[in-house]
């Protein structure tokens, strides 16, 4: 399974599907990470984590171990 | 119907400019408060040019969903207190996330007026909004305005106040047809929800909302089947299937209403973040930009203002625009050079260096640098020292009784400029003019006046800083601080803004604990608010350096040390606490937008930093007032002569407050303090934490060995925070249980710290006692297993009530 996290930076992907439950998953997609999106990875954090994303155009942090819930094509 | 009284609440996301509309909207008519019991703020104010229409300004929100405290704070305002409106703002530039708040709120049974925000940038960006068309899709009024500018707000508010009293409810946004169909099922279910709230209780049913009233959770089992059979038709949860339906729905709805241009293209906000944020870069500017504040609002200004607050305004008074303070400062250098300054003196000072007592190396660095001021200080601290040792043979006490005496002809302060009383000599002035008896003279000039001094002293430093964190907020700055130190703090249970309070902390705890509004994560808030005290403040310097002088010889590790113990609290704290019950029901996900940069207005910033200053003022004010005149009284009622009444010159140890502190000195035998000053100390510290060294001067610490005075010093570094700090932390926590379980907290902790300290420390210095060392032991074994057993991070919100 290829995740959000796997996705290098500069690349974009395409959600294909949430996993997890609760609270956290629910934040995310609240913010817009749902099926089908195309998100880009914009950067990572100068310490290695969080990411920074652009998602339905702006910008959104993750950190990378929920990125890792987001599956993505 | 002109006299009917309107509600309409604002809501949106955050970062839409709701906090400018707001104000642009209210103007000055504005009350600033909590909702009940959490740390949320709660502002609401009157409608200009119509008095009868209140706004309630919901907290920035993206969703209703039952897991945050501002969400839930939101819901149950709109659900409970039925507004009679929704002004529902969204940023122009992000509609397809913005709009996605408004499919929620379309679903309350109330009218909603949507206006679309920053519409001069989204003509600039070249984007195209068709306005019509986007009113007609969502089937209600849409208006754009600029709350910057303040272009189109009276058109917004014209709207809302129509809408309200059309009372013609907004219509939720249909999904796909077997969802609408399950959510009918479910709506029958749901007897006896009033009519308007159906859709609304039927959709969170449907998402199996944890937030539900009594009476319809115990409806919602008779839903699980219908909910059960869309969830495997869809192949996902009930929560992401609604999700998915209402960004599906805004995009069919953007869909020829709005075109953006230039995608890929940066924009000035990506060129500022790229080097912002940089790999290399953003550390660094963190750290500038974390000095600058500091510098500024701790160090030059803020110590400036608070000087002339604590010494001028509320001491023997200033001069006008600072003009005299020289001549006078040469007049009173001079005075001290003839007449303090004697060949006597001198030598005196001299052989006390020569002979090693503590402190008489300041009093010579000041004779030496004919600084007057320098000198009262040295000479205040240590003067004492000087008399005792050597019965008597280097004081110098007789000369400087002499020279600055009451008969002594000291330079005037009026001789020199225009010369500005303080408040507590005019005060007394005024006193003594109505002839006011001694004990209702003193009970306002120590008690009173002395107490509202005591707030008021951290009130401009607190305004600079307020001023500061308002800009960094506005402007976008803030969300890079908590994206940027993020990995570092969370494995204490910290947001990455916990760095700021701590920060602002050293400098003085009262303005880092308000610095901690700037967490948007409530239990984040609430561990940084318990936390930040640890770090040694600017009135605890003086109590290091007394220790470090009286018992090391000044030696260099001391100071490190108390900071150290400070961070090392911090940390540990943070990670026993995230594992505690208390805070273990709030999940902190970090799912955080990073707005575009922008110049925030002026007006917003002062607007900001006034609303947070004056809020401290009126909340902790009232609790420090009443400490500070309860602690007046216990030190001037006591037994003088075996007699007990009121008496202003009281020695401390005759007091009902030395009686206190002699009653319960043993509870720290164990830390190795068992004595009635140190006990008095530790409570003056309460009022002041500079007031300890006073009490607890350097005579009575040569009593103490070394271990034990370092025990002290760990307690009270760490121990519950002067009163206007537990004010300020009242204040923030809201919440009288919250208040108490962190002063409880940190005196428990620093406790804990000073007797493993000194009951370990005596065992090598070989006179412990071996159940005190076994004891340590099990508290430092007790503090390992919190810190390493395992914990499950939350799911759901459990610390709201309804």
């Amino acid at each position: 399974m290829k995740t959000l996290r796997d996705v290098a930076i500069g690349d974009s992907a395409k959600v294909i599907k949430l996993h997890g439950e609760g609270a956290v998953k629910r934040r995310i997609m609240d913010m817009g990470i749902t099926k089908g999106v195309e998100v880009y990875v914009r950067k990572v954090a100068p310490l290695g984590d969080p990411i920074e994303l652009t998602v339905r155009g702006y910008e959104l942090s993750l950190r990378k171990e929920d990125a890792a819930m987001i599956e993505v094509a | 119907m002109a006299d009917q009284k309107l509600t309409i609440a604002l809501a949106g996301n955050p970062n839409s400019g709701k906090t400018t509309l707001f104000n642009a909207l209210t103007g000055s008519n504005q009350f600033v408060g909590n909702w009940p019991g959490v740390t949320v703020e709660k502002k609401e104010g009157r409608l200009k040019g119509n008095k009868d229409v209140l706004i309630e300004d919901l907290p920035g929100i993206y969703s209703l969903s039952p897991y945050t405290t501002e969400e839930v704070v939101s819901r149950n305002f709109l659900v409970d207190e039925n507004p009679d409106a929704i002004l529902n703002i969204v940023d122009g530039t992000n509609l397809e996330r913005n709009l996605y708040l408004t499919t929620q709120l379309l679903e309350l049974g109330i009218p909603v007026v949507v206006a679309v925000n920053m519409s001069d940038l989204v003509a600039k960006n070249g984007d195209k909004l068709d306005l019509k068309k986007l009113s007609a899709q969502l089937g209600v009024k849409a208006v754009e305005i600029s709350a910057l500018k303040g272009t189109g707000i009276n058109e917004a508010a014209e709207l809302a106040v129509e809408a309200a009293k059309s009372k013609k409810a907004a219509k939720p946004v249909a999904f796909a047809k077997d969802i609408e169909g399950a959510l009918k099922e479910i709506e029958d279910l749901l007897a006896g929800v009033p009519e308007h709230l159906k859709r609304w209780f039927a959709v969170k049913v449907f998402e199996r909302d944890d937030k539900l009233p009594e009476n319809i959770a115990a409806l919602a089992p008779k839903a699980e089947e219908i909910i059960k059979k869309i969830e495997t038709a869809h192949d996902d949860d009930s929560e992401s299937i609604i999700t998915n339906e209402r960004y599906e729905y805004i995009a069919r709805t953007l869909k020829g209403t709005y075109g953006k241009k230039g995608a890929g293209e940066l924009s000035t906000s990506d060129k500022i973040d790229q080097i912002v944020t940089n790999r290399w870069l953003a550390l660094p500017i963190f750290a500038l930009v974390m000095w600058l504040v500091y510098y500024v609002s701790v160090t030059t200004i803020g110590t400036f203002v608070t000087d002339w607050t604590n010494d001028g305004l509320f001491g023997d008074g200033y001069y006008l625009f600072g003009n005299g303070r020289e001549e006078f400062t040469d007049a009173m250098n001079e005075y001290y050079a003839e007449n303090v300054f004697t060949e006597e003196v001198v030598a005196n000072v001299d052989k006390a260096v020569e002979a090693g007592i503590t402190g008489a190396e300041d009093i010579q660095a000041a004779i030496a640098d004919g600084d007057y001021e320098a000198f009262d200080e040295a000479y205040g601290f240590y003067g004492a020292e000087l008399d005792e040792k050597a019965d008597g043979a280097y004081s110098i006490s007789e000369v400087v009784d002499t020279a600055l005496g009451e008969d002594a002809e000291l330079p005037a302060n009026e001789d020199y400029g225009t010369w500005v009383p303080g408040v507590p000599v005019l005060v007394e002035g005024l006193l003594d003019a109505i002839n006011c008896n001694d004990f209702v003279k003193s009970l306002v000039i120590d008690g009173i006046v002395g107490g509202v001094g005591a707030v008021l002293g951290f009130v401009p430093q607190m305004f600079v800083l307020f001023a500061f964190l308002a800009f960094l907020e506005a402007c976008g700055y803030m969300a890079r601080v908590a994206f940027v130190m993020d990995r570092i703090f969370r494995k204490f249970g910290l947001s990455g803004k916990s760095f700021i309070p701590v920060l602002i902390g050293t400098g003085c705890g009262v303005p880092g604990v308000m610095a901690s509004r700037t967490i948007e994560n409530e239990r984040d808030r609430r561990m940084t608010i318990m936390t930040t005290t640890f770090i040694p403040c600017g009135a605890k310097l003086p109590i290091i350096a007394l220790i470090s002088s009286a018992l090391f010889r000044k030696a260099s590790w001391v100071a490190p040390s108390a900071y150290f113990l400070g961070m090392a609290a911090i940390i540990i704290s943070g990670i026993i606490l995230k594992k505690t019950k208390m805070f273990a029901g709030d999940p902190a996900p970090f799912v955080m937008e990073l707005p575009a940069y922008h110049w925030p207005t002026v007006g917003n910033i002062l607007r900001s930093m006034w609303e947070r200053g004056w809020s401290f003022i009126k909340k902790a004010g009232s609790i420090i007032l009443l400490s500070s005149i309860v602690i007046w009284l216990g030190s001037t009622f006591g037994w003088t002569d075996g007699a007990f009444g009121w008496n202003p010159d009281l020695e401390l140890e005759s007091s009902v407050l030395g009686a206190i502190g002699n009653g319960v000195k043993w509870i720290f035998a164990p830390l190795g303090f068992a004595e009635i000053k140190a006990t008095i100390a530790t409570v003056m510290g309460l009022v002041a934490k500079e007031e300890v060294v006073g009490v607890f001067g350097v005579l009575d610490f040569e009593g103490l060995t070394k271990l034990a005075g370092y025990s002290f010093l760990a307690f009270n570094l760490l121990c519950a925070p002067c009163f206007a700090a537990i004010g300020a932390i009242r204040r923030e926590m809201n919440n009288a249980k919250w208040t108490w379980f962190a002063i409880g907290y940190q005196c428990v902790l620093a406790y804990a710290v000073a007797f493993v300290i000194y009951q370990i420390g005596s065992m090598f210095t070989g006179s412990g006692n071996i159940i005190g060392a076994v004891c340590a032991f099990a508290v430092v074994a007790l503090v390992v297993w919190l810190l390493v057993r395992p914990y499950d991070e939350a799911k759901t919100l459990k610390t709201v009530k309804a």
